[in-house]
């Protein structure tokens, strides 16, 4: 399922740098073939090198690269099915927030084989909180800068305004902090239930 | 009547049972709605307050069938009940009633009749989308507020959601993958220099007619001269000749007929339906007019297609020899060389003999001119 992953950062890249960009990376990666098919097993191996190779070709830091991506998983409108699934978590960030414990429960209610990072939330007063990022044993990335990203763009569509800190960790566990200095501090994006308009 | 209705849901159990089941009614002895939950009251035909109205004027009772009265529905209570909303979207509902005990401080009996037995007091009921739920969610413009904090609905929307989301996935997977077979395919069966059928589309023509028990007709040919034209002008004109070639025996055939390049200069055109040797399709070929026409070069540059044999099989052979292998069968029919003059083309096989084959007619000539196909 490790593709899944792999069509998100081609979808990433292509929608935000183009094709012959992508086409670029691939090449400079030495991974071949124009195109991840999303159910299709590849190797774990090919999401690594591919990272690399956009991390050089941006001239950024992979943990960049990586925040990046979190962000065009809720941001983009290509990725609009992920950004609702997410929204289901709760009807504020808070209880969003609270969602993530579930959310690799809620992961392989979804896609069995998708794996995803175990995150555990401790809530510290009202509007501190410590996110742990346990990401899996054969990721080929850590999962902490993409749930950064993600994290980020989910406080947008919820309008809150949070302060969030990445504070490092082992290749097994990353913490980020995030405080929530203003629950609705913009308008949230709008989110029903339902997909379908009435 | 009304006026016989509480509206105030006082402290006893509307505020409890709001949280625990926000889509429930509390009824009135005669039926009547005298609480309804903060999702039940989004039901509500054009917002209306539901309070006051007959339970039974909002839905229509689908099991117990018809249920008159709220006795009816009591006569049930605790069974799993079926309605449906009187006014469209007319969202089927599922739902249990309970009588209320008289204990209880919302239990009230209405002024005036009080009736005997259970639900002398009033009763509860609790309702559910049940399955109806994805398109009451949009019909009613439902939030996750609109839920119990432990019902499992939103969560069942969430997988409705995330199942679409995969098998959206899947589909274009799909669409991808099968326009890639398609391609493949197409590749595999197709001679990429002429565009004709290849020796693969040939062996899955022959298996598609015999399996038809159709009549067909075989013709064989191959370019004479051609390994001339390749020596003096070179491969790129010996392409060219062949295109042109192929070119020219498609466009004197009918449209279910097949050309195959065999290999080389070696074109098979399978016939189907023609099994009147009179009738064959050679004599469409339109060689002889081009033969005369000019030639390439000062000398003779090319040639003309060179022989065909034409064969048809009743289907007492057909039977035969299905079942061999392809290959076994195009020699069986073609003969084994590309100029297998006069050979009988059914010879090979003991089962074949010239009669039971229907004949094979000795070779004809059909003059295709090269020398045009160069210019």
């Amino acid at each position: 399922m490790q593709a899944l992953v792999n069509r998100a950062i081609e979808g990433f890249v292509r929608g935000t740098y183009g094709d012959p960009f992508w086409q670029a990376v691939l090449r400079r990666s030495g991974v071949g073939g124009a195109s991840f098919d999303a159910l299709l097993d590849y190797d774990s191996q090919a999401t690594r090198r591919v990272i690399c190779g956009l991390a050089m070709a941006l001239g950024k830091s992979q943990e960049e690269v990586l925040e990046d991506i979190g962000t065009f998983l809720v941001a983009s409108p290509r990725m609009r099915p992920v950004r609702r699934l997410l929204r289901f978590g709760g009807v504020d960030f808070v209880e969003f927030l609270h969602s993530l414990n579930d959310l690799p429960a809620r992961t392989r209610l979804a896609l069995p084989e998708l794996q995803v990072p175990q995150l555990i939330l401790r809530e510290q007063g009202g509007d501190r909180f410590f996110l742990r990022v346990a990401s899996p044993a054969q990721a080929p990335h850590r999962y902490g800068h993409v749930m950064l990203g993600l994290l980020r763009a989910m406080a947008d569509d919820y309008g809150a305004l949070v302060f969030l800190e990445h504070h490092g960790g082992t290749d097994a566990e990353e913490l980020i902090e995030v405080t929530l200095l203003e629950p609705r501090f913009a308008t949230a994006r709008d989110f029903s239930l339902s997909e379908r308009p009435a | 009547m009304t006026a016989a209705v509480r509206h105030s849901p006082g402290t006893g159990l509307a505020p409890l049972l709001d949280v625990f089941c926000p889509m429930h009614a509390i009824l009135t002895p005669g039926g009547l709605i005298r609480h309804a939950g903060p999702a039940l009251a989004r039901l509500a035909p054009q917002g209306r307050p539901l309070e006051g109205t007959p339970l039974l004027d909002l839905l229509t009772p689908l099991r117990p069938h018809g249920a008159p009265d709220l006795p009816a529905l009591l006569a049930h209570a605790g069974a799993r009940l079926h309605f449906a909303l009187r006014d469209p979207p007319r969202t089927e509902l599922k739902g249990v009633i309970v009588p209320l005990p008289d204990a209880l401080p919302d239990a009230l009996p209405e002024r005036g009749a009080t009736p005997a037995g259970p639900g002398r007091s009033g009763a509860v009921l609790n309702l559910s989308f049940g399955i109806s739920i994805v398109d009451a969610v949009r019909d009613f413009a439902l939030t996750g507020a609109d839920f119990a904090v432990t019902d499992l609905a939103v969560e069942m929307l969430y997988l409705v959601e995330a199942q679409s989301a995969v098998m959206d996935e899947l589909r274009r997977l799909n669409s991808r993958l099968n326009g890639a077979r398609l391609d493949a395919e197409v590749r595999a069966t197709t001679d990429m220099l002429t565009g004709l059928g290849n020796r693969r589309a040939m062996e899955r023509v022959l298996e598609e007619i015999t399996a038809q028990e159709r009549g067909f007709s075989l013709m064989h040919l191959d370019l004479d001269f051609f390994k001339q034209v390749n020596d003096r002008f070179g491969h790129a004109a010996g392409d060219h000749v062949l295109q042109v070639a192929a070119r020219r025996l498609v466009a004197a055939l009918r449209g279910q007929d097949v050309v195959i390049r065999v290999g080389g200069d070696e074109f098979l055109i399978i016939l189907p339906g023609m099994t009147d040797p009179g009738a064959g399709g050679c004599h469409r070929l339109p060689p002889d007019r081009h033969a005369r026409k000019p030639h390439l070069t000062r000398r003779r540059a090319a040639s003309h297609l060179g022989e065909h044999r034409l064969g048809h099989l009743p289907a007492g052979a057909r039977r035969r020899y299905r079942g061999r292998d392809a290959r076994g069968r195009y020699r069986a029919l073609c003969g084994q060389g590309g100029r297998a003059q006069g050979a009988p083309a059914l010879h090979p096989e003991p089962w074949a003999d010239r009669r039971a084959a229907g004949g094979v007619h000795s070779p004809g000539r059909a003059r295709l001119n090269t020398s045009r196909i160069t210019e």
